[in-house]
């Protein structure tokens, strides 16, 4: 089955996330999560840039933060819950300063506080510890019933992956949210249509996934996950509806921006990183 | 026990405004009153056990000290991952309050049966493991809750088990207790299986054999030190647990013995259920009389190890 987006359709989200050309803020964010690599030679590269202009206008533009206090009580929660795009995340963090740049060059070292999968308590800035799949949504239902039981404003934001989605823990999160209208949390889904072994299409299809989520009592958009201006639109219509939380679907290319990365599954998780291979990502990512 | 408990939960929500209650589709009318009265702090979600430890620790990762309720197989083999990743490796202030421990739930067959939950649990790094004996000390146990750093799993047993612990000494968590002394044996034990090991030592001194008692609440935790000093001088050491003989106190306890260097001569036995799945219903006593968690068995066991 075709997403509801399908590609076909030249105006759908999913079509325009492959058009989509990327700025030279996301170019340098990339830039940046290569020269981590370098220093660990590993990493889910291709599934750190699906998620790169989310997670980028959230913590440019969206997210309510102190990184001198990065447990400040009303800042707002936002949960990667797919662990494995960390690089993307850990880029952000450290220019805002939640800690020093230098760590980024202490990837998956063991001197390091900056895993192949978030923890949170080892990384400031960080709000769960994930990278087993599922989790996330869970612990931010808490995180925002909590902001009920205290009356806080703050928001609580949850990055799901479209493969994590294949979890049932993801789907009895959902139930509870929308049992106990939590208008203040948001999902957002990185929909990058590609898993690890083939696409979301042959190994567990999600669709129709905008319907799955409406069903289960969200209010949806869909968006192109790249497209900064789409994204600002969507986060600024927050909440989507005063009584459900929120979903937005955002249509994605996994490896955005780096051609061998968005076109070789092989890519998914790649330990043993070489110089030439290295060369490549970069030409790729000048090139394009 | 669990009416104790639940009350428990009751009482100190009272008085701190921490606590919450969380329920897996619990009987009709469970906390009638917490809920009544502190609504919103009184949480009955569905059967979706992975997502109440998931969303427990996110409450708690903000403060609070979510007291969760289900039955315990459902609690822990269910959602395992949720255990060691959300509460463990957050070591966050949940509170685990797992009905049907062992093998109550004798008559609805093995998949109700929590007979491996202390063994998994003990894997986590974080993780306390508490067995209360009685309502009494069921009572003394919540009341430390409150304050205990990390996640705590209470096993509950049936109820309207016989009361055999006392207020002194006051209960700690991570304390064994020396309910008895003795010199020739020594019976360690967890949960109710105390009670099994005050009638096997009652029979065993008619019989002029000087035997010994330390109840472990504790199992994680293990209070190493009171076992040490309470298991140097006794030939023989036998544990009694409802839960299999694969990881639990049984375990535990030879995993200290085998450290200690002790004589060669000390005797040591489990006594618990097997490697199997418990492959009869009829009650709590009728299983455990099928695996010889007995205070007879007892008995003969460590006769036995004193004449070899």
């Amino acid at each position: 089955m075709e997403p509801s987006s399908a590609p076909s359709d030249p105006s759908s989200p999913a079509a325009r996330a492959l058009r989509t050309r990327l700025d030279a803020r996301s170019k340098d964010l990339r830039r940046k999560i290569l020269t981590m690599v370098e220093a660990g030679r590993r990493g889910h590269i291709p599934s750190a840039l699906s998620p790169m202009e989310i997670l980028r206008v959230l913590y440019d533009e969206v997210l309510r933060l102190d990184p001198r206090n990065p447990l400040w009580k009303d800042r707002d929660r936002c949960i990667l819950s797919k662990g494995h795009g960390c690089l993307a995340l850990y880029v952000l963090l450290a220019e805002k300063g939640f800690f020093p740049a230098e760590e980024l060059l202490k990837y998956c070292k063991s001197d390091g506080i900056l895993g192949g999968h978030p923890e949170r308590g080892k990384v400031p800035g960080v709000e769960a510890s994930t990278g087993s799949l599922g989790h996330g949504l869970s612990i931010g239902v808490g995180m925002a019933i909590n902001a009920r039981l205290e009356k806080a404003d703050y928001r609580t934001f949850v990055i799901l992956g479209d493969g994590e989605q294949n979890e049932g823990s993801v789907w009895e999160a959902a139930m509870v949210a929308s049992k106990h209208r939590l208008n203040r949390l948001t999902v957002i889904s990185d929909y990058n249509k590609r898993m690890t072994y083939d696409s979301t299409y042959v190994v567990q299809d999600l669709e129709p996934l905008a319907a799955k989520w409406s069903s289960f009592g969200f209010e949806v958009r869909e968006v192109d996950g790249h497209d900064l201006e789409a994204l600002r639109a969507a986060f600024r219509a927050l909440p989507f509806h005063p009584e459900k939380p929120s979903q937005i679907i955002c249509h994605t290319v996994k490896g955005k921006g780096i051609p061998v990365l968005e076109a070789d599954p092989a890519w998914h998780h790649k330990p043993k990183i070489s110089d030439a291979d290295l060369l490549m990502l970069r030409d790729g990512l000048e090139a394009s | 026990m669990r009416k104790v408990a639940l009350d428990m939960v009751y009482e100190l929500a009272k008085k701190d405004p921490r606590v919450l209650f969380i329920g897996s589709d619990l009987g009709a009318g469970t906390l009638a009153k917490f809920k009544s009265e502190m609504p919103e702090r009184f949480f009955m979600e569905g059967v979706s056990e992975a997502n109440m430890i998931g969303m427990a620790a996110g409450l708690a990762l903000e403060g609070k000290i979510p007291y969760l309720n289900t039955i315990a197989t459902f609690m822990t083999r269910r959602c395992f991952d949720q255990i060691a990743i959300d509460l463990c490796l957050h070591n966050v202030n949940v509170r685990l309050l797992s009905s049907g421990g062992g093998v109550v739930y004798a008559p609805l067959g093995p998949t109700h049966l929590a007979v491996e939950d202390i063994a998994i649990l003990r894997a986590l790094p974080n993780m306390t493991i508490v067995a209360p004996a009685d309502a009494d000390e069921m009572r003394r146990l919540m009341l430390e809750t409150l304050d205990y750093r990390g996640p705590i799993y209470v096993r509950i047993a049936k109820g309207n088990d016989p009361i055999v612990t006392h207020p002194e000494p006051p209960f700690r968590i991570g304390k064994a207790y020396v309910m008895k002394e003795g010199t020739d044996a020594l019976l360690v034990t967890t949960g109710i299986t105390l009670k099994r090991a005050m009638d096997a030592a009652a029979e065993l001194e008619k019989g002029g054999v000087s035997t010994g008692i330390v109840h472990v609440p504790t199992i994680k935790p293990l209070d190493v030190a009171t076992l040490l000093e309470a298991m140097a001088r006794p030939r023989a050491v036998v544990t009694i647990e409802e839960h299999t003989i694969l990881g639990g106190l049984g375990s535990a306890v030879a995993e200290v013995i085998a450290e200690a260097g002790f004589s060669p001569s000390k005797k040591f036995r489990r006594i618990g259920i097997p490697d199997a799945f418990p492959d009869k219903y009829g009650s709590q006593d009728s299983l455990m009389e099928r695996y010889s968690i007995t205070s007879r068995e007892v008995v003969s066991t460590v006769t036995r190890l004193l004449r070899g």
